[in-house]
């Protein structure tokens, strides 16, 4: 679960160009949205196409994003669960 | 010297270099695009995130505004409604609609898509500027001041328009450049340079001397 929560947060700073945030600065925990990292709506849509290009996972039901996207924690817990099916 | 409706301060953005009212501001001649924009993001001392989030349209606009308003905001002395922006461009957003073109054969990208249009960059401004006046995004090949002062101008002189940010901001093929100038329908600015096609077009074709 590490290394994939590692490669996660990795593959976020990437994908929505994070740069003024430091990937150490962000803990697994922390809120990806609101207070956390600050996101918004197309960066939520950016986590959807994320999880779909590098995990081949869909999101069946787009009303659970904000449980799946809450933290990396709960991003990789998702993506865990999944790719065991 | 004031004048009605008179340019109060414009910035040019050309060969990797950024001149503000006369005086060359910042320069890195050779970088490339994304290098120059994080440098001159960096030497102006912004703390605006979403800039990172930008297409390179967006960033070029951005940042000329940036320089242009850097000592002076355009709410303290304005109403949100009197403001506006007009400029022009050759390549509109093709940069933006190549890129997104590109990630969709693998996944559309959300991000990309949202600045496939040029207008998007005068939306970018108007939050940033709290500007809520007239907008308006034209493309030419060429720039052309003679309709650019004639647009401008007639903002000023029928709608209740009283300062508009004005010029030509362009990104293509990892070239760019940006010459943006305030309109005031008064002014009583140190630089107050009368607003007509001769003038902009000599601004706009300033040559570097070094």
């Amino acid at each position: 679960m590490d290394e994939l929560m590692a490669t996660l947060k990795k593959e976020i700073f990437e994908q929505l160009n994070l740069h003024h945030v430091k990937p150490e600065d962000i803990g697994y925990d922390q809120p990806l949205f609101g207070e956390g990292l600050g996101l918004d709506s197309i960066d939520a849509l950016e986590l959807i196409v994320l999880l779909q290009q590098k995990y081949g996972i869909k999101l069946a039901n787009p009303a659970e994003g904000p449980k799946i996207f809450y933290s990396i924690k709960t991003m990789a817990e998702y993506i865990t669960d999944h790719k065991k099916q | 010297m004031s004048f009605d409706k008179a340019i109060s301060g414009y910035v040019l953005i050309k060969e990797g270099r950024v001149m503000y009212n006369d005086v060359v501001l910042f320069q890195l001649p050779d970088a490339a695009p994304a290098i120059f924009f994080n440098e001159l993001y960096n030497a102006l001392h912004i703390n605006y995130p979403k800039f990172f989030k930008m297409d390179n349209l967006c960033k070029t606009v951005f940042l000329a505004t940036e320089v242009l308003l850097k000592d002076r905001s355009l709410t303290g002395k304005y109403k949100a409604e009197e403001t506006g922006i007009v400029f022009s461009n050759a390549n509109s957003s093709i940069d933006a609609d190549v890129r997104y073109y590109q990630s969709s054969m693998l996944a559309p990208s959300p991000a990309l898509f949202v600045y496939t249009l040029p207008n998007v960059a005068i939306g970018e401004l108007c939050i940033r500027h709290g500007i809520k006046g007239e907008t308006a995004c034209f493309v030419f090949d060429i720039f052309d001041s003679v309709f650019q002062a004639w647009y401008v101008d007639m903002l000023l002189d029928t709608i209740g328009t009283k300062a508009c940010i004005s010029g030509w901001a362009d990104f293509c093929d990892e070239k760019f450049e940006a010459f943006f100038y305030l309109l005031e329908a008064e002014t009583d600015n140190k630089l107050s340079i009368k607003h007509n096609s001769e003038n902009i077009d000599k601004l706009y074709n300033h040559v570097w001397t070094s």
